[in-house]
């Protein structure tokens, strides 16, 4: 996910915007900021509460108006349009969804649509495809009322409804604030599998530093009064915190954090001595000699990893059996993260990790010192 | 009409007994009817608490008793009770019911379950704890719905003139619309409106000093 | 038993349903007068609610007069807008129009306060994402605010028909004709079965009003809110 401008966004550029809620005198609520968000790229605005980020995203589809400077989509002002035409243009998701309750999902979804006064077959087929793309089955969802929808379904629905009319620009408010931790992970992994399709220029509020930085392609960290503390990428963000405000913002953890950036693919593997079942041990024990580490990874005949198998523990003759096996820590995969397997490794308290594909055969060995390798102070953290 | 003043104040003063009276009679028609209807939802309300399928039922009828117009159920019962203030006090505390009784039910469902449960623990028999816990607790949201049947009353019991009752309808009505005498009806008409506020305000000062544990939290 | 039979041989008495003091003429009365009036209060009334809701403004002198309003006997609003008519227009030939006037007054508190609570109820987070998408004021009042409301104002209609309806039999009192005339009629003669008879046509005719204004308002609520507000009466 490098940054590179996608087809499907536009850039979004504040350039000295203050806002101000009370007369001069009183500290603004966004302070002369200035920052080009590029076309394609998730923008997350993170702080501190007070800091400003929901009226910054508010300006942008002019829910708020800015007391002093410019902000441009493409390079239009956003003034130039109607506050009622912009919005229409631009994705929106909150908090607390905002389905209306007294239209099914298929209507909800249609809103924008029928706002702009598309021909009804042309909203029929968009509504499919935007349910189907969020993963919600239009024939068994589109008639549904909300009030039947869980907290998931309902956050899914509320982003096909900012997507219906394929707007570059999506600005999205604490979207994932109000649901549980797990499905929390879930909507995010979904969102940047979403993103990876249609390539929006999302501008996405959080107040979580975890969050921020999970999902950000660029991160901007605002501090009271609406003031910029840094705008990067979340590699340089934690590698190189401009100020000692964003240092205790993102953590103490924030090496740790670093390691939520890259994924098990990310690094090196190790080959280990792989061992079938049913191979003669004489033969075994030959080739673990030969290997010189004193053990071997035993799998079954689909290549599935049984555990680890000692030399000084090995039998005498016969054939190997799946029951000499002693099982090590649960399989990776290749899109967990470091910080993940870090934790899974730690679990088990074994030093090597075996890391398996989709149909769990074996494709290398991570060791816990591969990773620390990462939190070298002076490395840099390989992005996936 | 037309030809004297739309309102003689020298008529009030004139008929000062007559209008003092009125009043009184107004009061103790709603007296009644307060009174006695609160005795039955009282009733109607630890019954229902004991058997909950009743409180549908009891809600459908009291609202259907609620819908019908005051003339038309004080007319229905005249061939049984006559012109008489049985007749009238009959459906004024029909009318009292829907509110009292729906009020004095999710009073005491809004006793908090973890008080019934400390009184129970302190060893209360049920009506000590009915008597000492639950009805202070659940006084103020009793007398909300006794200030709205009161004020509710205050007003139906004006129709009580049409059966030839007296009280303030006997003003607005009999002295009032029948002569096309403005100042009587406007005087009935305040009078009920002043009977109304003060009775609302007088009831509502009555809970605060009954429950002064509520001002406390409140405040 | 002997009364029912009399109630009854009132109601078959061709006498009864003939000329200007016939039962099809009263019933007329009754339900025209009440429908004029409430037709008019809704007229008057949700535009009001809807402003004072939608924008927010207002609320406290609408509350004011509504208190008020619930305080002056519905007797009562009959009896002060029959002197005032008579003022105004000279004497004669009013007919319903004092009536009129007093059983609109009466429809009117009932709308506007549902009304606007009913808006006021929406969740501003709705309104905010209706904003949002590029809806206008007006479309989010109409798209919005209104369907999500329904069920809240139309329990207000429902409220203040029953309350018209039931008034109208007081407005014999001031003006002669609907139901309740037969009411005032047959207790000045004594002819008790003319007083039931119409007594029992009165009361149905309030139920029915009651049940088809619930059935109206389970009608137009959309199914999306059946299950989180199933709006019982307000009074």
């Amino acid at each position: 996910m490098t940054p590179q401008a996608r087809p499907g966004g536009a850039v979004v550029t504040f350039e000295h915007v203050t806002k101000r809620y009370g007369p001069p005198g009183v500290p603004p609520a966004v302070d002369d900021l200035s920052l080009a968000i590029p076309a394609g790229e998730i923008c997350v605005l993170v702080g501190p509460s007070g800091c400003g980020k929901t009226t910054t995203m508010r300006m942008i589809n002019r829910l708020a108006e800015p007391t002093a400077g410019r902000i441009t989509i493409d390079g239009q002002d956003v003034r130039d349009l109607s506050a009622v035409e912009l919005r229409r243009g631009i994705g929106y998701v909150i908090q607390q969804v905002g389905l209306f309750p007294h239209l099914t999902v298929g209507e909800n979804v249609a809103i924008v649509p029928r706002l702009l006064r598309w021909p009804e077959p042309r909203i029929r087929e968009r509504v499919e495809e935007l349910l189907e793309l969020v993963g919600l089955e239009p024939g068994a969802y589109r008639a549904r009322y909300p009030a039947s929808l869980s907290g998931g379904e309902r956050q899914r629905v509320g982003v096909a409804r900012a997507l219906a009319a394929d707007p570059p620009v999506m600005l999205m408010d604490e979207p994932f604030g109000a649901v549980d931790p797990i499905l929390r992970d879930r909507l995010q992994n979904e969102l940047l599998r979403l993103q990876a399709k249609v390539g929006k220029t999302i501008v996405f509020v959080t107040h979580d530093v975890d969050e921020a930085i999970k999902m950000a392609d660029r991160v901007a960290i605002l501090r009271r009064g609406g003031v910029l503390a840094q705008f990067d990428t979340p590699e340089a963000i934690l590698s190189a915190p401009a100020s000692e405000f964003v240092e205790h913002f993102v953590g103490a953890d924030r090496g740790l954090k670093r390691l939520s950036l890259a994924k098990v693919r990310d690094l090196q593997l190790i080959q280990p001595l792989i061992v079938r079942v049913g191979e003669p041990r004489v033969e075994v024990r030959r080739r673990m000699e030969v290997d010189g580490t004193g053990y071997a990874l035993l799998v079954d005949a689909a290549d599935r990893p049984l555990g680890w198998v000692d030399s000084a523990e090995l039998a005498a003759d016969g054939t190997l059996t799946e029951e000499e096996a002693t099982p090590g820590a649960p399989p990776l995969q290749p899109e967990t993260t470091l910080r993940d397997a870090l934790s899974t490794l730690l679990g088990s308290s074994v030093q090597l990790g075996v890391v398996t594909d989709e149909r769990d055969r074996v494709l290398g060995l991570l060791s816990v010192d591969a990773i620390s390798e990462v939190l070298r102070p002076d490395a840099t953290a390989p992005r996936s | 009409m037309n030809d004297q003043p739309f309102f003689r104040i020298d008529w009030v003063i004139d008929n000062l007994d007559e209008i003092g009276g009125r009043v009184g009679e107004h009061l103790v028609m709603t007296g009644i009817a307060i009174g006695v209807g609160l005795v039955i939802s009282f009733g109607l309300a630890l019954l229902i608490r004991r058997v909950r399928p009743l409180y549908g039922p009891t809600i459908a009828i009291t609202g259907a008793l609620y819908s019908i117009p005051s003339l038309a159920l004080f007319a229905l019962l005249i061939p049984i009770t006559g012109l008489s203030l049985l007749t009238a006090e009959i459906a004024l505390v029909s009318y009292t019911l829907l509110i009292l009784v729906r009020n004095i039910v999710a009073a005491l469902d809004g006793v908090p379950a973890e008080v019934l449960d400390a009184a129970d623990g302190m060893g209360f028999g049920s009506v000590e704890r009915l008597w000492r816990v639950e009805l202070p607790i659940a006084l103020p949201v009793i007398v909300a719905g006794v200030r709205i049947a009161t004020v509710t009353t205050i007003g139906l019991v004006t129709v009580t003139s049409l059966i030839g009752l007296g009280g303030l309808g006997y003003l607005i009505v009999n002295t009032g619309i029948n002569r096309f005498f403005a100042t009587s009806i406007y005087t009935g008409v305040a009078l009920s409106v002043a009977l109304a506020v003060l009775a609302d305000v007088g009831l509502e000062s009555l809970q605060r000093r009954l429950t002064p544990w509520a001002r406390a939290r409140s405040g | 038993m002997e009364f029912l039979g009399e109630v009854a041989a009132w109601f078959s008495d061709p006498a009864s349903w003939e000329g200007r003091n016939s039962i099809p003429l009263r019933l007329w009365e009754h339900v025209s007068l009440s429908a004029t009036a409430l037709a008019l209060g809704v007229l008057i009334a949700l535009p009001i609610g809807l402003a004072i809701g939608h924008s927010g403004r207002g609320a406290r002198a609408a509350v004011a007069i509504t208190n008020i309003g619930r305080a002056i006997p519905s007797l009562g609003w009959l009896g002060m807008v029959l002197p005032i008519t008579l003022v105004l227009f000279e004497r004669g030939g009013l007919g319903f129009l004092p009536a009129l006037i007093a059983l609109v007054a009466l429809a009117i508190p009932p709308i506007v306060t549902n009304t606007y609570a009913g808006l006021r109820e929406v969740d501003r987070e709705l309104i905010d994402a209706a904003r949002g998408m590029g809806m206008g004021e007006r479309r989010i009042l109409t798209a919005v605010e209104v369907p999500i409301a329904l069920p809240v104002i139309l329990a207000g209609v429902r409220s203040s028909a029953v309350q018209v309806v039931a008034t109208a039999t007081l407005a014999a009192v001031v003006a002669g004709g609907t139901l309740g005339d037969f009411i005032l009629q047959g207790i000045f003669v004594r002819d008790l079965p003319r007083v039931f008879g119409a007594a029992l046509m009165v009361a149905v005719l309030a139920l029915a009003t009651e049940g088809l204004f619930a059935l109206l308002q389970r009608l137009a609520t959309s199914p999306g809110l059946r299950a989180a507000t199933d709006v019982g009466r307000t009074s």
